[in-house]
């Protein structure tokens, strides 16, 4: 066990409650092991509850197989993987380091410096105090809390307590139970009663290298009535030192409450990206996922709502962007499990230079949930003829009394739309754009407006070059 | 050929262009002047549509020979995009639907694209509703999306609409009749006679003649199996209406064995 001698590296630039004395620096050993879970643990000072979770959660990972029906994962090697790395220590890297590519993608999306080096990994923090401060206290007075998981554990354990691990399960997959085991940072929130959150909660605020490490696991519960948007990841690309990156996000909804959870991720393309996403929402609640999959080499997400009571509505909105050697397999999983629920999953994907895009998408019916109605609408774009998309959509309806409906199209860029663009004087290059932006516009118009310009300005640069 | 009042803006030499290996146009030689209104009429399958596409650059049509200039650049070595900025503009019979883009933003690029500087978001925003005005459309119209469930009306309004906020210098209108009905025409045409002017030359290929009511051309052309049989002022579009292009078929025919 590589325990290190304490370290100087400022640890008073964390400002948001990860630490509040001097520990030591510590990096795990690659691997995976009891050890290394326990280490973790006591590194955190947890309650006892939390290193039983992860143990269990452990032997449920050694336990489960590999899941073969998606992309391939074969070539995952859990050995080669830190699962554990404190903050201090990504502080290492040096701005050298960041390949080209990624640095130029930070030029043309006009990244300020200090994101910068924090997207990179190279900055440990990137300074959001002063706006972050503002709306820290607008939250606290209206009693919402909005924490780094570690610390949401730590001054929050009674509510934790009671949900953590309630909608996910420490053993439901084989890479839930890794994060299980494993898990660092993430988000805690918790909207009291009644409170409407009326700016987006962006991780990005509080942005340091915990919040956005490999296995961050998220917890939101919206109290009766309450509302908010909580907002993660950003259009820049993320560099990641290892290349597994594997959350959990767990949401309750209650009663009358509605949230919003707003993805926007670009890993660099050596990232294998499998998260599990998942829901309940009860009584005349409502659960939107909008999910926006760019980069990364594999993306296995699959957002979840399991509408538990009658009025309960769920959506996923998703866009999934495959370029070459990507592989995005992404969907949505809608349960009825009371009548009177709807849901609705629109899906756009787009594929280029070979890229492969799936819709794979899970929707169930429970018996007795009677007038139950689910859309499902997935559309794929192809920009070439190497690339592929494919459609699996599985349905298990125990009812009969319901509405579902699918449907599935994929189109291609036509050569009439481009010479049409191109016959007002906009380049192939421009022109190319301008279809896949208008493929994706109805998900884009959901976004916070900064990520909307953002995205747009992403698929710009990611067809660049994308012609001939 | 044809008699010139200014300089030529588009000349067309022996063009000849093939679809898929099969030869439309055999030899299609026009000029057109600035500021001039030419007519190019003839029945379905002469290969009307052809020219308005191998002008413009569709990569479906094969230029086999022959050449094209525009203000005296030879535009076959050009790019659609370049041939557009350099000043051309086609109306389409058939204008491609590009869902989830809005008429307004597009405009805004396709725009820009030819000028030196950007338009303001502002200025751009007072002409296009000036242009709207003009072609009686509803402002609500500039954020719909583009030709997306638009009417045939609509479609062909939209056409025009681009063509008054771009400005080019040479507008082919292929077929921009075609389902309009009588009160769209008018409007239509009213929009394309107000563009009208020393710098505009104008290529309006039409199978009637009812469109050239409205635009009254200084030329008129008659396009039979890919090449251009006769040449004649307004009266020939007028005579054509009323004899109709069987007069033409014996030649077409006997040029083809």
């Amino acid at each position: 066990m590589a325990v290190k001698d304490i370290d100087q590296v400022g640890l008073d630039t964390y400002k948001f409650g990860f630490h509040d004395d001097i520990q030591p620096v510590y990096t795990s050993p690659k691997g995976l092991s009891e050890d290394i879970v326990r280490e973790i643990s006591r590194q955190k000072d947890e309650p006892a509850w939390m290193l039983d979770f992860r143990l269990e959660a452990l032997r449920q990972f050694e336990r489960k197989a590999m899941p073969t029906w998606g992309a391939d994962l074969s070539r995952i090697d859990f050995d080669a993987i830190h699962y554990y790395i404190r903050p201090q220590d990504r502080q290492a890297r040096s701005w050298d380091d960041v390949p080209e590519d990624i640095k130029s993608t930070f030029d043309k999306l006009g990244i300020p410096e200090a994101e910068r080096k924090f997207l990179a990994g190279v900055g440990a923090q990137y300074d959001s105090e002063v706006v972050y401060h503002s709306i820290r206290d607008d939250l606290e007075e209206q009693g919402v809390i909005f924490l780094d998981m570690d610390s949401g554990l730590r001054e929050h354990e009674d509510i934790v307590r009671d949900y953590f691990g309630t909608v996910i399960p420490n053993g439901d997959n084989k890479f839930a139970a890794l994060n299980s085991a494993v898990w660092s940072g993430g988000s805690f929130v918790y909207v009291p009663e009644g409170v409407r959150v009326e700016i987006p909660l962006q991780a990005y605020f509080r942005i340091n290298a915990e919040n956005m490490g490999q296995f961050e696991r998220t917890l939101i519960i919206v109290e009766p009535g309450a509302y908010v948007h909580y907002v993660e990841g950003c259009t820049a690309p993320v560099y990641a030192t290892d290349s597994l990156h594997s959350a959990v996000v767990e949401i309750i909804v209650k009663e009358g409450g509605r949230c919003r959870y707003t993805t926007i991720q670009n890993w660099s393309t050596d990232v294998f990206n499998l998260v599990t996403k998942r829901a309940v929402a009860y009584r005349d609640a409502t659960m939107e996922w909008v999910d926006g999959n760019l980069g990364s080499k594999v993306t296995m997400k699959y957002p979840a709502v399991y509408l538990m009571e009658p009025g309960a509505h769920g959506e996923v909105l998703s866009i999934a962007f495959a370029g070459e050697d990507q592989h995005q397999d992404a969907g949505a999983k809608m349960v009825h499990a009371a009548p009177d629920t709807s849901s609705l999953i629109t899906s756009k994907s787009i594929s280029r230079k070979g890229g492969r895009t799936a819709y794979r998408g899970y929707v169930q019916v429970m018996p007795e949930a009677e007038r139950c109605r689910s859309n499902v609408e997935c559309d794929a774009l192809l920009i070439d003829d190497r690339s592929r998309s494919d459609t699996y959509p599985y349905m298990d309806i125990e009812e009969s009394d319901v509405a579902i409906q699918h449907e599935a199209t994929v189109s291609k860029v036509s050569d009439q739309q481009l010479f049409y663009l191109m016959s007002r004087g906009l380049t192939q290059e421009q022109a190319m754009a301008m279809v896949v932006s208008g493929f994706i516009e109805p998900i884009v118009k959901e976004l916070p407006m900064e990520y909307a310009v953002e995205m747009n300005r992403l698929i710009e640069l990611q067809m660049e070059g994308s012609i001939g | 050929m044809t008699a010139t009042n200014g300089q030529t803006t588009l000349s067309i030499r022996d063009l000849h262009v093939s679809v898929e290996d099969a030869e439309i146009l055999r030899g299609v030689t026009l000029d057109i002047p600035a500021g001039e209104v030419h007519a190019l009429m003839g029945p379905n399958g002469s290969g009307k549509s052809t020219l308005a596409n191998a002008l413009m650059g569709h990569p479906a049509y094969d230029v086999t020979a022959g050449q094209v200039h525009f203000k005296g650049q030879d535009v076959l070595e050009l790019e659609t995009d370049e041939r557009a900025r350099l000043g051309m503009f086609l109306a389409f019979q058939y204008p491609a639907e590009i869902p989830g883009v809005r008429v307004a933003s597009f405009l805004r690029l396709a725009l820009n694209a030819r000028r030196e500087t950007e338009i303001s978001v502002m200025a751009f925003r007072r002409l296009l509703m000036e242009k709207m005005q003009m072609l009686r459309m509803d402002p609500k119209f500039a954020s719909r999306y583009l030709n997306e469930g638009f009417s045939g009306g609509e479609k062909k309004r939209n056409e025009i609409l681009q063509l008054a906020v771009l400005e080019p210098e040479l507008a082919i209108l292929d077929e921009t009749d075609s389902g309009l009905d009588i009160d769209a025409l008018r409007i239509v045409a009213d929009g394309v006679n107000r563009l009208r002017g020393s710098d505009l030359g104008v290529l309006v290929i039409t199978h009637y003649q009812r469109l050239l009511n409205y635009i009254e051309p200084d030329r008129v052309h008659v396009l039979i199996d890919g090449r251009v049989v006769e040449s004649g002022g307004k009266e020939l579009a007028e005579r054509l209406e009323a004899e109709g292009y069987e007069r033409y078929g014996a030649a077409a025919a006997s040029e083809d064995a």
